[in-house]
């Protein structure tokens, strides 16, 4: 998977991961067995769109809307390919 | 240092509700303190039910149901229900006695997200004999049906000097299992294992082997099973960040009601132990002595005073440095730098010099432990 991802892939949240708003935080995170990561605002809009089962180009698009005029879409691509290493987050359907 | 952001308090996020200190298991380093027979007394359904809430209203998130067996407390499913619909992530930390496929199946719908379950080793013999009851095959069994139920499973083995040679096998009997995640946890000498320290603590060899196995094992598997390798502080040279720093995260309550900094906290001497049933969470993470006490850095001594380590490891594990110095204050003699890390390289030496098998292990069972008292 961390070989890259086709546009037309859908992307989906590990399961036995979870992803949630924490108040006490003010931060997006993500919980699996004993563990949890806060994510950043960048992350957790990413995580959100996968979450919501969007395909890589939908999240690209939706990235570029979020910050207009910046190059975003190989930011995009990485951010996936570590989230797929660590197991965050996998391809639903291609 | 004092008023320093290291010294305000933040708010947990890992809450430990140890249901019940009821066992079926005897395994000689429970981390349960000795004298946990001598008090019975277990929190009802509301009384956790109020826990529950008042900790992830502070902001607790990661939520482990232990003991003790919690699969002993009949409650557990409606417990796991409420801390469902809180939005905790759940995690059940057992030895598998005492589950079923029905109750497999209603801690599922109830919304648990997460089984740890518990081998001593990867053999019947050896299990058996660690944990002081024939379970190994029960074991394997409900280690089939938490993953044929779709939960994530991490498997957890308290590596020791009569396991440790074990570690491949180990590896592959979890691999065979299916486990998701692998913790290998060289014991922590509190507890039960402190009592029985010259009957646990490997030689350098053996864990040298082990490590050097696990590592192997990693290469082979990949992602397909994480092994996490918790090292042992004895021979790192370097201590732990015990409970990631003293009243930072988090919060654990015994099955009577006590609410702790960390697992030990209740051996210490001096301390006054505050209890669910006389305040409230809030009120003894943020304003009671004994969360204070060793928070954020004021309380420090030399070397860990001016150490430039110390936001890392917060000085170490308090209960290790008072079960070894006579003063919780201390730096834990772990770390090289302690003036007591001494009768660190003492035991190490007496690990080295003993045979396997000299001494006889102290079982974790209620007539040893009113026999310690």
């Amino acid at each position: 998977m961390s070989a890259g991802f086709a546009p037309s892939d859908i992307i989906g949240i590990a399961p036995h991961f979870q992803l949630q708003w924490e108040e006490a935080q003010q931060a997006h995170v993500l919980l699996y067995p004993e563990g949890m990561v806060q994510l950043n605002e960048t992350a957790a809009q990413i995580l959100t769109l996968c979450a919501e089962g969007c395909s890589v180009q939908r999240i690209v698009e939706a990235c570029r809307e979020l910050y207009p005029g910046n190059p975003v879409e190989d930011d995009v691509r990485q951010f996936l390919r570590e989230a797929a290493s660590n197991g965050w987050i996998r391809i639903e359907r291609s | 240092m004092v008023g320093s952001a290291l010294n305000e308090a933040s708010h947990p996020l890992w809450l430990l509700a140890e249901l019940t200190y009821r066992c079926p298991m005897q395994c000689f380093f429970c981390s349960n303190p000795l004298a946990f027979a001598t008090n019975r007394e277990e929190l009802d359904t509301e009384q956790w039910l109020r826990v529950l809430r008042e900790a992830r209203e502070l902001g607790a998130v990661q939520l482990g149901f232990s003991g003790g067996e919690p699969l002993l407390r009949s409650d557990l499913e409606l417990l796991v229900a409420e801390a469902d619909e809180l939005k905790y992530y759940t995690n059940l930390i057992t030895s598998g006695l005492g589950m079923s496929e029905g109750r497999l199946k209603a801690l599922k719908e109830a919304g648990l997200d997460h089984i740890q379950l518990s081998f001593q080793a990867s053999s019947a013999e050896l299990n058996d004999f660690i944990g002081g009851t024939k379970t190994f095959e029960k074991k394997r069994e409900v280690a089939k049906l938490i993953k044929a139920h779709g939960y994530p499973m991490v498997l957890n083995f308290v590596l020791h000097r009569g396991n440790i040679d074990s570690v491949e096998s180990i590896l592959q009997m979890a691999a065979e299992l299916e486990a998701d995640y692998v913790e290998l946890a060289n014991v922590q000498y509190g507890g039960w294992a402190k009592l029985n320290r010259s009957v646990l603590l490997p030689t350098r060899a053996q864990l040298e082997r082990a490590e050097a196995a696990a590592n192997r094992f990693r290469e082979r598997i990949g992602d397909r099973m994480r092994i996490f390798y918790v090292v042992s502080d004895y021979y790192e040279g370097r201590p732990k960040p015990c409970v990631g720093g003293w009243g930072t995260t988090f919060m654990q309550v015994t099955p009577d009601g006590t609410v702790l900094p960390c697992h030990g906290a209740q051996e210490l001497p001096g301390l006054d132990l505050p209890k669910v049933q006389d305040a409230s969470l809030r009120s003894i993470w943020y304003d009671s002595e004994l969360f204070a006490r060793f928070r954020g850095e004021s309380w420090m001594k030399e070397p860990c005073r001016s150490c430039p380590e110390r936001s890392k490891d917060f000085g170490g594990c308090r209960c290790q440095a008072y079960a070894l110095t006579g003063d919780p204050a201390n730096t834990d003699p772990t770390c090289q730098l302690s003036e007591h890390h001494h009768v660190v390289l003492e035991a190490i030496e007496h690990a080295r010099q003993s045979e396997q098998g000299s001494t006889l292990p102290i079982f974790r069972n209620v007539r040893n432990s009113k026999a310690q008292r």
